[in-house]
C-alpha cells in the first residue's frame, strides 16, 4: 500500500496552479518518500504525468472517483 | 570530463521553443526547461469559466514539449501586482490591443535571469526568431529587452543566432555558432524541416492569441476600467472579472457584468461580497453583478436588463431578486430597449 508522508489539498484551483503547488511541495519531502495531491480538475491527468515524466518523478498511481483524482508521486531525486 | 554547460530555457511548448532546445541538447547542453505563469491564459481561463464537462483534455505544452525532450521544467508564478503593473503602466507601450509585450518580455527575462543566477546556469535562450512577430520579435525591441532585462549578452535566441550578433554562450565557445539557425521571418518552412530532423512530432500548432492581453474585447474593457475606476486600482480579482460574461456600463460609476452560460454565473457566483446580484426568480436567467454605487432606478433598469438575457421563458413582468449582503428586494421591471443596450455595452 502507497503511504505518503504529505497530502496536497488543490480542490477547486485549474492546472497548471496545482501543478506548481505540487513543484513546491515535492521540495518539502525527501527522496523515495510519496506526496499526495488531490485534485478536481481533470487536466491534471494531463499535466502530472507529464510533470512527472520531465521532472524525473514517479507518478505511481491515480485514483478517479467521482471526478474528483487522488494522484501519488515518489520523489525520486 | 569537465562539467556540461547549463542552460535555462524559456518554454511555451511550441514548435520554436521546442526546436530550440533541441538544437542545444544536440550541443551537449544540459537544459532547464522555464515557463511562467502570468494569470492571463486564455485556456485556463476558458475553463475556469465554462461548465467543466469537456470533450477534449487540454495540455499544457511547455510541460508536454519537457516531457517529450526528457529535460525538466520549472514553472514560475508571476502572476500578481508586480506583473499587474507591466500593464498598467508599460514603459513601451501597447501592441495591437493592450498587449505591453516589451515591458512583459523584459519582466520574464529578468526573472529568468534570476532563476539562472539561482540554478547556475551559465546562460539562457528562447525560442524567439527575428521579425517573426510585430512587437517584440524585431532586432530593435530585441535589444532594448536584452538592454533592459540586463542579460549582459547572456540571452541565445538559437533559431536566428546567426542573423544576431554573436552572444557570450557562443563567443566563450559553450555552443557552436556554425551550428545554429539563421532563421527569420513568418514562414514556418525551416521549422518544420527541423522538427523532422530532431524527430520532433505532434507538435501544437502555432501559438498567438493565447494570452488574453491580445483579445481585443478584453482591450476595450480594460481600457474602460482605466478610464473609470482608475488604473492604479486594477486587481486581479477585477481581471478575473474583465475576462468573462456581457460588461455594460451604465453610468459611469456604475457596471454591470452578466454571466453568459450556466459556468459564468456559477464564476460570478464568486464575486458576490461588495456587489448587488440579480437573478431572474422562478425562471433560469444569467446572475448579474453590479459595480458602484447604483439608485433604486438604476438597479430597475438593470433588472430589466437581466430579464431580456433570460431568453424566451422570460416574460418582461417577470421578478428580479436584487441581493446586497442580507439586503433583499424584488423588482418587477420593464424591458429595456436594444438600442439603450447597445449604447451601454463595453
Ligand atoms: S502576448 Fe501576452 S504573454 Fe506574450 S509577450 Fe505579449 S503580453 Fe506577454
Amino acid at each position: 500500500m502507497i503511504q505518503p508522508v504529505l497530502t496536497l489539498d488543490t480542490f477547486g484551483l485549474l492546472c497548471p496552479v496545482p501543478i506548481m503547488k505540487t513543484a513546491s511541495a515535492i521540495r518539502e519531502i525527501a527522496v523515495g518518500e510519496v506526496l499526495e495531491v488531490l485534485a478536481d480538475d481533470p487536466q491534471i491527468l494531463e499535466d502530472m504525468p507529464a510533470w512527472c515524466a520531465s521532472n524525473g518523478h514517479a507518478l505511481l498511481d491515480t485514483i478517479e472517483e467521482d471526478e474528483e483524482y487522488k494522484l501519488y508521486v515518489r520523489k525520486v531525486k | 570530463m569537465s562539467k556540461p554547460v547549463k542552460a535555462v530555457g524559456l518554454l511555451s511548448g511550441g514548435l520554436d521553443s521546442t526546436i530550440a532546445a533541441a538544437m542545444l541538447m544536440r550541443q551537449g547542453i544540459e537544459i532547464q526547461g522555464l515557463t511562467f505563469y502570468t494569470g492571463f491564459c486564455v485556456v485556463e481561463h476558458n475553463r475556469r469559466s465554462k461548465t467543466r464537462k469537456r470533450k477534449k483534455p487540454v495540455r499544457n505544452e511547455a510541460l508536454q514539449a519537457g516531457a517529450k525532450l526528457d529535460l525538466p521544467v520549472e514553472m514560475i508564478d508571476i502572476s500578481g501586482p508586480d506583473y499587474l503593473k507591466v500593464l498598467t503602466d508599460p514603459k513601451y507601450g501597447y501592441g495591437k490591443t493592450v498587449n505591453p509585450c516589451i515591458d512583459c518580455r523584459i519582466f520574464m527575462f529578468r526573472r529568468a535571469r534570476q532563476y539562472m543566477d539561482e540554478i547556475g546556469a551559465q546562460f539562457m535562450f528562447t525560442g524567439e526568431v527575428l521579425g517573426q512577430r510585430p512587437m517584440s520579435q524585431r532586432r530593435q525591441p530585441m535589444n532594448v529587452i536584452d538592454r533592459d532585462a540586463e542579460l549582459d549578452g547572456l540571452l541565445l535566441r538559437p533559431l536566428s543566432a546567426k542573423r544576431l550578433p554573436p552572444t557570450v554562450p557562443e563567443q566563450e565557445g559553450w555552443v557552436d555558432r556554425e551550428k545554429l539557425g539563421d532563421i527569420q521571418g513568418r514562414s514556418r518552412q525551416k521549422q518544420m524541416e527541423l522538427a523532422e530532423e530532431y524527430g520532433i512530432e505532434d507538435y501544437p500548432s502555432p501559438a498567438g492569441g493565447c494570452c488574453y492581453l491580445t483579445d481585443e474585447n478584453f482591450g476595450r474593457r480594460i481600457l474602460d476600467f482605466f478610464d473609470h475606476e482608475g488604473k492604479e486600482n486594477l486587481t486581479m480579482d477585477d481581471v478575473m472579472l474583465l475576462k468573462i460574461g456581457r460588461h455594460f456600463r451604465v453610468k459611469p460609476d456604475v457596471k454591470v457584468v452578466m454571466g453568459r452560460e450556466e459556468g459564468e454565473n456559477k464564476f460570478l457566483e464568486r464575486y458576490t461580497p461588495g456587489r448587488w446580484r440579480l437573478e431572474t426568480k422562478d425562471v433560469t436567467g444569467p446572475t448579474t453583478l453590479v459595480e458602484g454605487h447604483p439608485t433604486d432606478d438604476d438597479l430597475r433598469q438593470i433588472a430589466g436588463m437581466t430579464v431580456r438575457y433570460a431568453g424566451s421563458k422570460a416574460d418582461p413582468g417577470t421578478p428580479v431578486t436584487c441581493r446586497y449582503a442580507d439586503a433583499e428586494r424584488i423588482l418587477e421591471p420593464s424591458p429595456v430597449e436594444e438600442s439603450v443596450l447597445e449604447t451601454w455595452r463595453i
